[in-house]
């Protein structure tokens, strides 16, 4: 049965669209939407697009970054003042996928994609959410964790402190096939440091569970721990106990215990 | 539930119905009788249905037919300048850059885009901008010098 595709002009409307009715997902980039479309995926009925210019609209220049949803990784990518978030969005596929892929769409993409979601849970960020009800912001931690329920809020934009020091964000992405593939691990850490010390760590992985997650117990053993060898292992040990991660074409959770730590030694410590 | 979808393809005003959820790939093959675009995985993956629309490169498999209406979008058929062929293709052709030729539309249309853009590439930049390209028979090798060499022929002529 054919779909029914509802493009709307204002996002009020493609949120009002989504509650009322079970059947309909929205499309923004189409790189998970699509996908689904092309297999088959019969779990829904109507496809929701908006054509609203705040949609892909970006307020990247002063202290508070705010990214509509529909802002996309070359978006991202052609932004000066965001170059601290290039190494993120270069990560997600090709350019072509790039050309389509969506911030907001990333928070609902499944492991073990999701790699710009984990950077944004490392930089703390919040998303705003609108529904028939009204407009409402949850931080991103909650949202990751009932995202797959209906009726699915419309992802509106997302905001996020712009780092005081740039060099205090750091990302890594380890994958099985190079320059491009989906994450074996994936970390992102705000790292900022006083006196030589770290206060204050924000740690995410990606693929080290069934969505992108915030690794307390690495954050807690890195707090007052200078950036050496012998400073972050105590947090490269505690990197193995966190998450659930999955079994997959590109590695076992056994693997994915195993490499984490040294991934994460790698990025604290600054090496390729 | 239909809608008629109006784009310029390679430079003509055409208009086609689209079926509810098609995609841009479908709507060119099926519908317009442009099969220069392949249609490999349908997931985002191989890169073989790679077009440009508005000069950026897109999967055309994963965009809705809907989304490209009042939009320009280029495929490989329009490449060539009538019997002439673009320094791409001449490239791939003198470099054997294709075997099977499954993904060379795909490759092509990446590296148009690069090229648009980055008039001298480098070799990185290359490998970069047909990341998302899979080829299964040359080991990648040949394309990344064809483009290359395509690049230093377009130098050479404006030189």
């Amino acid at each position: 049965m054919p779909l029914e595709v509802r493009t709307t002009a204002t996002l009020t409307e493609a949120a009002s669209l989504l509650q009322a009715d079970r059947g309909a997902r929205f499309l923004a980039g189409g790189t998970l939407l699509m996908r689904a479309v092309n297999e088959g995926d019969v779990s829904f009925s109507t496809i929701v697009r908006t054509t609203d210019p705040t949609f892909a609209r970006m307020r990247a220049a002063g202290g508070r970054i705010e990214l509509g949803a529909g802002v996309t990784m070359a978006q991202v990518l052609a932004s000066r003042e965001l170059a601290f978030l290039h190494p993120v969005a270069r990560a997600v596929g090709g350019p072509a996928v790039r050309t389509m892929a969506t911030v907001g769409g990333n928070l609902f993409a499944a492991h073990p994609y999701g790699d710009f979601a984990a950077a944004l849970l490392a930089l703390d960020a919040r998303v705003q959410l609108a529904s028939g009800f009204g407009a409402r912001e949850v931080v991103l931690e909650e949202f990751l964790a009932s995202r797959d329920r209906a009726p699915r809020p419309l992802v509106v934009a997302v905001s996020f402190e712009r780092p005081a020091d740039p060099a205090a964000f750091r990302f890594r992405k380890m994958t099985r096939t190079h320059p491009k593939g989906a994450a074996v691990v994936t970390i992102a850490a705000y790292l900022p440091t006083s006196g030589g010390r770290v206060s204050g760590a924000r740690v995410a992985l990606g693929a080290m569970a069934p969505r992108p997650i915030r690794a307390r117990g690495i954050e807690h053993a890195l707090e007052g721990r200078p950036l050496t060898a012998e400073g972050v292992a105590p947090a490269v040990a505690a990197a193995a106990r966190e998450g659930d991660p999955p079994t997959d074409a590109l590695a076992s959770a056994w693997y994915r215990r195993r490499v984490v730590g040294v991934q994460l030694r790698r990025l604290l410590l600054g090496e390729r | 539930m239909a809608s008629a979808v109006q784009l310029t393809l390679n430079g003509s005003e055409v208009v086609a119905v689209a079926a509810g959820g098609e995609s841009l790939l479908s709507l060119l093959r099926q519908r317009l009788g442009d099969a220069s675009p392949k249609a490999g995985c349908l997931q985002g993956t191989c890169g073989a249905c790679t077009v440009l629309v508005d000069g950026e490169p897109v999967l055309s498999c994963l965009m809705l037919a809907e989304a490209a209406a009042g939009r320009r979008v280029e495929t490989l058929r329009g490449l060539a300048d009538g019997p002439r062929l673009h320094p791409l293709q001449e490239a791939f052709m003198d470099g054997f850059a294709a075997q099977c030729g499954f993904c060379t539309s795909g490759m092509l249309i990446a590296a148009k885009a690069l090229l648009d853009r980055e008039p001298r590439p480098t070799r990185e930049q290359v490998i970069e901008a047909i990341a998302g390209n899979v080829c299964r028979c040359t080991g990648y090798t040949p394309i990344v010098e064809a483009i290359l060499e395509a690049a230093r022929r377009m130098a050479g002529r404006r030189g």
